[in-house]
C-alpha cells in the first residue's frame, strides 16, 4: 500500500498516540474501548463484502486505467461494525439526554420519520425517472408546500436549499434579483442585528451585499432609533431574526417591517428560531418577505452529526417571481417539477437560477411532513407553547444561582450571562465542560455575540419536568460549586469524557487534516 | 401528543413557578393582531397508523429503482448498499448528535470524519479533503469561488460536458459574486475545447470525468494548459465509483477535486441528501481558502490522540462577512455513510466493484448497438455512456416504462433547446442483471 510520507507521524506503537489509555495494557478502560482510526486496523486487501466474480469483458477505458494504488483498507463486516459501534459509544446524542443547545432546537427525532423516509417509493427512487413515475414523490413535495406555506401564510416556497444557510443565500438572491429587476443597482447595504447567526452576514456578502451592523439595545432587541437612523436608499433589506438570538420575540417586528418596506429594501427573516412560534403566529402576517426553514431544526429531521440539513425558503408575493428552479405544480390531477429556467420564464415567472443539482432534501422532506402530520395543526401549536413553557421554566429555576441576561420572560430558549461567575476563575468554557462530567451536552457558549460570555439553554419541548428538574438541579449545584471556590472541578473538566480536554489551538497551529502512516522511526540510544 | 412529556399538570405547576398565569403570558411581546386564536387550516394530529397509510399511498404511486429494470444516471447512481451500512448511520449515537461543536463528547463523529477526509483525499489523488459539503453540485459552485480566491482572478471556464446542474448551481452562485462564467455547448462523444478558452484572467477551469455523456478523458493536457497560464484545474466526478478503476484526478493535474458521494453508501432519495467531497492540493493558500468544515488531529490534556473541528477562522461563525462561504450545516451523516461503506468495501472491494460496473456498462453498450438504428457515442467510458436514437429519447424513454424498463435521462431533460432530443444516457452498475441488458436491447428494439 502506496503512502504519503510527508506530514506528522502518528506513533502506533503506544496507546497514548492512537487514543488510547496510558495506564492500561490495552489503552482500553472497560466499556471505554480504545479505537485506532480504520487506517490503523484495516488492509488493503480485505473487504467485508462479497461481489460476484467479473467476466473478464475487454475494458473500454481509453488507456486511462488507475496505474497506482489508492491506499483505502477495508474490514471485514464484523470488523467494521465493531469498529464504528466502538466509535459511536463516544459521542454524545440527544437519545442519551437534554441537548440545550440555544439556536440548534435538538429535539427528540421521531423513528416513525425513518421508517417513512426508508419506504422504497421515496428512498429507491431516482431524480431523472420520468415524472410520470414519481408522482407520489412530487406529491409529497407539494403537500410539504401547502403545510409550510399554510403555516407561515405565504404563497410561495422554494423547496431545494439544502440547509439553513443554503436557505438563506435563497432568500437573499432573491432579494438581489428583484432589486436587479428594479433596476436598483445602488441599493447594496444589508442591515444586520449583530445579535445575528453569521451565516448572515456571510450569506448577505455572497450575494454582492454588504453589511451594515444594527446594535442591540439594552433590553436585547433591535435599537429602533440605530435602525431607523440606518435607512436610506442604499439599503437593500434587513436579515433579522424572531424570536431573536437573544431568545427574545422581536415586539416592534412590524414597524421594522414597514419601515425597511417604505424605504425601498426587503425584510429577511432567519427562521432558525420558528419552533418558538410554530401553529401560533404566522411571519407572512409579520411583514416578511423571505424566511428559511430548518426542517432539520422546527420539523425534527435528524442533525447526524453535523447534517444534512434542509432548509425550504418562503417568499412574500413580492419575491415569489424570482424564486429558483424547480418547483413542482399541479397540473389537472398529475404532478409536474418545473425544472429549466425556460419553461419557468415562459409561465411568466423570473427565477434567479437552480441552486443545486435535482429537487432539494427529499429524504428530509419526508421525515419533516411524517413529523408535521403527526402532531397536525394542534399538535404543532402545543409544540411551540411547550417548547416556550420550558425554556422559561429553566429561566425561573435558575434565574437565582445564574444571571439571566436579560430581565423578564423569554421565547423558546434562556439566554444567561457569565456574570454570576465573576471572581470564581470560572469561565463559560469551564462551566461547559464540567456540564460534560455530569452527563450533559453543554448548552451553546459564547453566542450571541452581544452579551458576555453568553449560556443560551434551548431545552425544546420533548423535555419532561422531571428531566428539567434534574438538570436544573445540576446546574445549581455547579453554579454554587463555583462560588464556593471549588475552581479545580471545572478548570480540568470534563474528567469523565472519553477524552480530556481536547488542545485546539495545536491542531489550527499545525493542523493535521488526514492521517498519514508514521515514518520510519530512527531507533534512539538508549 | 405522543411526543410531548409535559401533562396538563405539568403545565400548570410550570406557570406557577414562573409566576405568569396563562401561556398566553409567555406570547405577549407578539403584536396582538398576529396571535393566532386557534389552530391553523391544517389537519389534527394523527396516529402512527394513520401517518403511514398516508405515506404508503402516496409511496406506491412511485416506480422504485429495484422494481424495474433501471439504467438512470446522469449525476445519481443505483448501487447495492450493506445493511450494515444503514444499521450503523441509524446508531442514536451518531443520528441524533449535533455538530461536534463539544469535541470531547463528539469522539465518534470527529474521528469518522476524520477517517472520511483521509478516504477522499486518497481516492481522488488528493492532499487534504474537508468534512462534506452539501452535494456534488454545491460542492463544484464553492471550488469555482476558491479558485477566484486563491487566484485573485474572476473569470471560470466550464466545460460544456460538466453536468448542467451542476453548471447552473455554480452560475447561480457566482453572478452576485462578479465571477464571469464561460462555457461552451455540450459535445456528447466528446469533449469541447477548453483549452483555448483559458486565458489570463482565468481562474480556473472546470471540466468532469467521466462527464456528464460518460466519456472519460485524459486531463493532464487541460492541467498543463490551465498551469501555463496561471489558472487552476477543477476536475469534477459525480460517480466516485470510477476511481476505483480510472486514474485519480490529482494524478492527472487537478488542483481541486469535487463531486459527489451518493453511489457509496448514500442511494437514490429522489436527490438528497447526498453528499458532496471536496479536496485539494496541500498548500497553504488553498486550506485558508477552502469552504466549510474540516476535522483536525490533536491531543487532549493527558497526551492522548483525539480529534477536533479546526481551522475555524475561515468560517461563518468566527469570520462572518469574511468568512470563505456562508456554509454550517453539511452533510455529516451522509459522509458516514460513505465511510462506512468504503470501509466496508477498501481498496479491494471498490476496485472489484469499479470493474463489475465498468463490465456490465461494456456488455449493455454491445447489447444496444446491436439494435438497428442506435449508435453509441461514447468510446471511452466507465458505467455510463450516451447512444444516440432515430427517435425522440423522451418518447422512447417514457414507451419503455410499461415494459418494465427505467431506460436512462433523454439528454433534453438535462439542457432545454440544446438540439440533443434524439440523445438518451445510460448507466449501467452491479444491480443490473444479464436479464436486465437482454429486456432492455429487446424492448429497445420494440419500440423504435
Amino acid at each position: 500500500m502506496a503512502m504519503n510520507q510527508q506530514g506528522r507521524p502518528t506513533r502506533p506503537n503506544t496507546n497514548a498516540a492512537t487514543g488510547g489509555y496510558a495506564d492500561t495494557i490495552s489503552g482500553s478502560r472497560g466499556l471505554d474501548q480504545a479505537e485506532p482510526l480504520i487506517f490503523e486496523r484495516g488492509r488493503t486487501d480485505l473487504t467485508g463484502v462479497d461481489l460476484p466474480e467479473p467476466k473478464g469483458v475487454k475494458t473500454r477505458l481509453g488507456g486511462l486505467e488507475r496505474k497506482s494504488g489508492i491506499g483505502l483498507p477495508g474490514l471485514s463486516e464484523p470488523e467494521a461494525m465493531r469498529h464504528y459501534v466502538r466509535l459511536s459509544r463516544k459521542n454524545y446524542a440527544i437519545d442519551l439526554g437534554i441537548y440545550p443547545l440555544g439556536s440548534c432546537t435538538m429535539k427528540h427525532n421521531p423513528r416513525l420519520n425513518e421508517k417513512m423516509a426508508r419506504l422504497p417509493g421515496f428512498g429507491d427512487v431516482h431524480p431523472l425517472q420520468p415524472q410520470s413515475t414519481v408522482q407520489g414523490a412530487l406529491e409529497l413535495i407539494g403537500e410539504l408546500a401547502h403545510w409550510l406555506m399554510v403555516l407561515t401564510n405565504t404563497p410561495c416556497v422554494a423547496m431545494s436549499p439544502k440547509a439553513g444557510a443554503h436557505g438563506e443565500l435563497c432568500g437573499m438572491m432573491a432579494i438581489r434579483a428583484a432589486l436587479d429587476a428594479r433596476g436598483e443597482t445602488g441599493r447594496r447595504r444589508v442591515l444586520v442585528p449583530e445579535s445575528a447567526h453569521g451565516t448572515n452576514p456571510a450569506t448577505a456578502v455572497q450575494c454582492g451585499f454588504y453589511c451594515d451592523e444594527i446594535p442591540a439595545g439594552p433590553d436585547g432587541r433591535v435599537d429602533m432609533e440605530a435602525f431607523k437612523a440606518k435607512l436610506g436608499d442604499d439599503v437593500a433589506g434587513i436579515m433579522l431574526t424572531n424570536p431573536n438570538t437573544c431568545g427574545l420575540f422581536e415586539r416592534d417586528i412590524k414597524e421594522i417591517a414597514d419601515l425597511i418596506h417604505e424605504a425601498g429594501g426587503y425584510f429577511y427573516c432567519d427562521g432558525a428560531n420558528f419552533n418558538a412560534i410554530v401553529g401560533r403566529v404566522r411571519p407572512g402576517d409579520l411583514g416578511i418577505d423571505a424566511m428559511h426553514i430548518n426542517l432539520h431544526k422546527t420539523f425534527s429531521t435528524p442533525h447526524g452529526g453535523g447534517g444534512p440539513g434542509s432548509g425550504p425558503t418562503v417568499f412574500s408575493q413580492a419575491l415569489a417571481p424570482f424564486a429558483p428552479v424547480p418547483y413542482v405544480v399541479k397540473k389537472g390531477d398529475s404532478w409536474h417539477m418545473v425544472e429549466h429556467e425556460a419553461e419557468a420564464r415562459a409561465d411568466g415567472a423570473q427565477p434567479f437560477g437552480r441552486m443545486v443539482a435535482f429537487h432539494g432534501q427529499m429524504g428530509m422532506f419526508t421525515r419533516a411532513l411524517s413529523y408535521m402530520m403527526s402532531h397536525g395543526s394542534d399538535g404543532l401549536r402545543q409544540v411551540a407553547e411547550d417548547s416556550v413553557l420550558n425554556a422559561n421554566y429553566v429561566l425561573a429555576r435558575l434565574k437565582h444561582v445564574m444571571t439571566p441576561a436579560f430581565e423578564g420572560t423569554c421565547m423558546h430558549e434562556a439566554l444567561f450571562d457569565d456574570r454570576f461567575l465573576k471572581d470564581t476563575g470560572v469561565t463559560t468554557l469551564d462551566f461547559a465542560k464540567a456540564m460534560i462530567d455530569e452527563g450533559y451536552h453543554p448548552m451553546t457558549m459564547y453566542f450571541p455575540l452581544v452579551v458576555h460570555g453568553a449560556m443560551l439553554i434551548e431545552p425544546t419541548e420533548t423535555e419532561s419536568k422531571s428531566g428539567l428538574d434534574r438538570f436544573c438541579d445540576v446546574l445549581e449545584g455547579l453554579a454554587e460549586a463555583a462560588k464556593s471556590g471549588d475552581t479545580a472541578r471545572f478548570v480540568s473538566a470534563p474528567v469523565h469524557a472519553p477524552v480530556k480536554r481536547l488542545d485546539e489551538t495545536r491542531a489550527a497551529r499545525n493542523p493535521v487534516l488526514v492521517w498519514q502512516e508514521a515514518e520510519e522511526q530512527p531507533q534512539a540510544a538508549e | 401528543m405522543r411526543y410531548l412529556p409535559l401533562t396538563p399538570e405539568d403545565r400548570t405547576e410550570m406557570l406557577g413557578v414562573i409566576g405568569v398565569s396563562s401561556i398566553d403570558a409567555l406570547f405577549a411581546d407578539v403584536p396582538q393582531a398576529a396571535r393566532l386564536d386557534g389552530p391553523v387550516n391544517l389537519p389534527r394530529r394523527a396516529t402512527e397508523l394513520e401517518v403511514e397509510r398516508a405515506f404508503a399511498r402516496m409511496a406506491k404511486k412511485n416506480i422504485a429503482a429495484s422494481e424495474t429494470a433501471f439504467f438512470v444516471g446522469a449525476g445519481a447512481y443505483k448501487h447495492h448498499i450493506p445493511a450494515s451500512v444503514d444499521h450503523l448511520i441509524q446508531r442514536s449515537e451518531f443520528l441524533t448528535a449535533y455538530t461536534p461543536y463539544q469535541p470531547e463528547i463528539s469522539q465518534g463523529t470527529l474521528q469518522t470524519l476524520f477517517e472520511f477526509q483521509t478516504q477522499v483525499a486518497r481516492l481522488t489523488g488528493m492532499d487534504v479533503a474537508n468534512a462534506s459539503m452539501y452535494d456534488g453540485s454545491t460542492a463544484c459552485a464553492e471550488a469555482v469561488l476558491m479558485a477566484a480566491r486563491v487566484t485573485k482572478r474572476s473569470r471560470a471556464v466550464l466545460s460544456g460536458n460538466l453536468h448542467p446542474h451542476y453548471a447552473e448551481a455554480t452560475r447561480t452562485l457566482a453572478r452576485y459574486m462578479n465571477i464571469d462564467v464561460a462555457a461552451d455547448a455540450p459535445v456528447p462523444g466528446g469533449l469541447d475545447d477548453v483549452i483555448s478558452q483559458i486565458d489570463e484572467e482565468t481562474a480556473c477551469v472546470v471540466v468532469q470525468n467521466p462527464d456528464v455523456f460518460g466519456g472519460i478523458h485524459d486531463l493532464r493536457p487541460i492541467a498543463e494548459a490551465a498551469h501555463a497560464k496561471g489558472a487552476l484545474l477543477i476536475a469534477v466526478f459525480t460517480e466516485i465509483v470510477s476511481l476505483g478503476l480510472i486514474e485519480s484526478p490529482g494524478a492527472m493535474g487537478a488542483d481541486i477535486v469535487v463531486g459527489e458521494g451518493q453511489s457509496i453508501g448514500v442511494g437514490l432519495q429522489f436527490g438528497g441528501p447526498y453528499v458532496g467531497l471536496f479536496a485539494c492540493r496541500n498548500d497553504k493558500n488553498f486550506i485558508r481558502n477552502m469552504p466549510g468544515r474540516l476535522a483536525g488531529e490533536t491531543v487532549d490534556a493527558d497526551g492522548r490522540r483525539g480529534f477536533v473541528l479546526t481551522l475555524s477562522t475561515r468560517e461563518q461563525h468566527i469570520r462572518r462577512d469574511r468568512a470563505t462561504s456562508n456554509i454550517c450545516t453539511n452533510s455529516g451523516l451522509m459522509a458516514l455513510a460513505f465511510t462506512i461503506h468504503m470501509t466496508l468495501l477498501g481498496e479491494k472491494g471498490l476496485k472489484h466493484l469499479a470493474a463489475l460496473n465498468h463490465e456490465r456498462a461494456v456488455e449493455l453498450a454491445d447489447a444496444l448497438a446491436a439494435v438497428p438504428g442506435v449508435t453509441v457515442e461514447t468510446g471511452a467510458f466507465f458505467n455510463e455512456f450516451t447512444v444516440k436514437l432515430p427517435k425522440n429519447a423522451a418518447e422512447v424513454t417514457e414507451a419503455l416504462i410499461a415494459k418494465g424498463v427505467l431506460a436512462g435521462v433523454p439528454a433534453s431533460r438535462l439542457w432545454s433547446g440544446a438540439g440533443l432530443d434524439d440523445r438518451l444516457i445510460i448507466a449501467a452498475t452491479e444491480t443490473n442483471t444479464d436479464a436486465d441488458i437482454a429486456l432492455f436491447a429487446s424492448a429497445l428494439k420494440e419500440v423504435l
